[in-house]
């Protein structure tokens, strides 16, 4: 008790400013909120043993985290965030269960036996990746009042002025991708006939 | 105390709008259809026409029993009506329908991504139908449903890509306040790419695969009943305002007119809605179905490369008059 009250004051010591660690204001409440939510929603997603419903967890998780992005004023990356993974990625994913099968009810055999090692990689991932936002933007305060810092405009200038060569080479590397998903399905179709 | 009242009186004329234009377009589709038919349509509920003939089924929707399958997933059957509903909704409160502050629900900064990421949203609510029914036409139909909203929601993207290039902006005020009338011939590949790609995401005819009376019965949504069957049936409605009203807004002007631009705005927007509303009524009773595969050679190797022209076009066009 004390420990934390000592630990609550050293940080607002540390940060004098308003912005004090976890100031209770509205947004960074409902910030902690959505967050609780959305890792509940994931994890569901990876223990349910209906397979549609971890699909359709996903969706909450997926959803969760651009209303975090739409928080931290990033609307533009919000709405790409649902877009992308909610209107296509899980629709993709339905479309695949549905494809395959997607019973009602639990799957028993919805089960594996590298459930410990996907955890272990699942916690490192997680935590080399907590670790780095929490290094890089420590002491960064979005500013609610000025203008928004996450806009369309703020992202775009800053990704092409910035970041233009990681943006390429990702796309190439896409492009990669597609071209050798094509090549697959192609060598497939003359085995066939 | 005046912000909430401005807010609460914005979603409160939104949500107006949202109950009375599907239930216009319904009725407008009765007629229309019939005329094109040579017959009369709903006559009597009301007196004048049958103007009320949708108030009287939504009556007759309410009165019947609501039945969930023994072997349906209960939660997620309930809820599906709900999830191809609301997103409408929502992206009606983006639509500018004039030129003033005031004639937006709320004015969204990415506009464009908001609205196409909320309509691909609605879909979601046909595949949990599909599959939660536990029926085999229903998985059918949810099955094609995502298959068609794979293969057309990346022309609709691409084709309000170019229209966003071309203004600069993503914002969909933005874009009608950049807006020229020479725009409309130098879009208009993209308009009409758009324009199918939305009729098929929402899966009227002639992409009514998914629903296909003759095939399997009524897709994802056999076997509902009352209140939830009236829902999707609303969604559909809602999807062709949407649409419209979408199609308006980033390709023929929105609220710009040969006159009348003060005050007069909003008459105009309603217009080119509702004239696009009967285009759709009108393919509806002219077309034959599409099969599944003209469905996806359609998408594929029709619209994109369209899309894409048109985006080669835009850019062209825009960098040579800057």
């Amino acid at each position: 008790m004390t420990l934390a009250a000592t630990a609550a004051h050293a940080a607002l010591a540390a940060h004098p400013a308003p912005s004090g660690f976890l100031s209770p204001t509205g947004v960074e409440i409902a910030f902690l909120l959505v967050g609780i939510a959305t890792l509940g929603a994931a994890l569901v997603t990876v223990t349910t043993k209906q397979l549609v419903h971890a699909a359709l967890w996903l969706v909450v998780a997926l959803g969760g985290l651009a209303v975090e992005y739409l928080l931290l004023t990033a609307e533009f990356i919000a709405w790409v965030q649902v877009l992308i993974y909610v209107g296509s990625v899980v629709v993709l994913l339905l479309f695949g269960l549905m494809l395959t099968r997607a019973p009602i009810g639990r799957s028993p055999d919805a089960d594996s036996g590298n459930r410990w090692a996907a955890l272990g990689v699942a916690v490192a991932a997680a935590g080399a990746l907590v670790w780095v936002v929490v290094d890089a933007f420590r002491t960064t305060w979005i500013d609610l009042d000025g203008p928004a810092q996450g806009s369309t405009e703020a992202t775009g200038s800053f990704l092409f002025r910035h970041w233009v060569l990681p943006f390429e080479a990702l796309s190439v590397l896409l492009l990669a991708a597609l071209v050798g998903a094509i090549v697959l399905s192609r060598k497939r179709g003359k085995e066939q006939s | 105390m005046n912000d909430v009242l401005d807010v609460a009186l914005r979603l409160v004329i939104v949500f107006a709008v949202f109950m009375v234009l599907p239930l216009v377009v319904g009725q407008t589709e009765h007629k229309v259809m019939a005329h094109m038919q040579g017959r009369l349509g709903p006559m009597y509920a009301g007196g004048f026409h049958g103007w009320a003939q949708l108030v009287a089924d939504g009556v007759k929707f309410a009165q019947k029993e609501d039945i969930v399958p023994a072997e349906a997933d209960r939660r997620i059957f309930q809820l599906a009506p709900a999830v191809a509903l609301l997103p409408y909704l929502l992206v009606l409160v983006a639509i500018p329908i004039g030129p003033s502050e005031g004639a937006v629900g709320q004015v969204v900064d990415a506009g464009i991504f908001f609205v196409l990421a909320v309509m691909g949203v609605g879909v979601l609510g046909s595949l949990m139908a599909g599959w939660a029914s536990a029926n085999k036409f229903s998985l059918l139909g949810g099955l094609r449903t995502a298959a068609q909203l794979l293969a057309y929601e990346l022309p609709m993207l691409l084709a309000a890509a170019s229209v966003a290039m071309a203004a600069g902006t993503v914002s969909l005020p933005g874009i009608l306040d950049a807006f020229e009338w020479w725009w409309l011939p130098w879009q208009i590949v993209g308009a009409l790419v758009f324009f199918v790609a939305g009729l098929a995401e929402l899966q009227r005819p002639p992409f009514d695969m998914p629903v296909a009376d003759s095939e399997i019965i009524f897709g994802a949504y056999t076997e509902y009943t009352g209140l939830r069957f009236a829902l999707f049936l609303l969604a559909e409605y809602a999807g062709i305002v949407v649409l419209c009203g979408l199609t308006t807004v980033l390709f023929l002007g929105g609220w710009h007119g040969p006159f009348g631009a003060d005050g007069l705005g909003w008459v105009w927007t309603l217009l080119k809605t509702a004239v696009l509303a009967f285009v759709v009524i009108w393919l509806r009773v002219s077309y034959p179905r599409l099969r599944e595969d003209q469905l996806q050679k359609l998408a594929w190797t029709t619209l994109i490369p369209l899309a894409l022209a048109q985006i080669a076009l835009t850019g062209i066009v825009k960098v040579a008059i800057s």
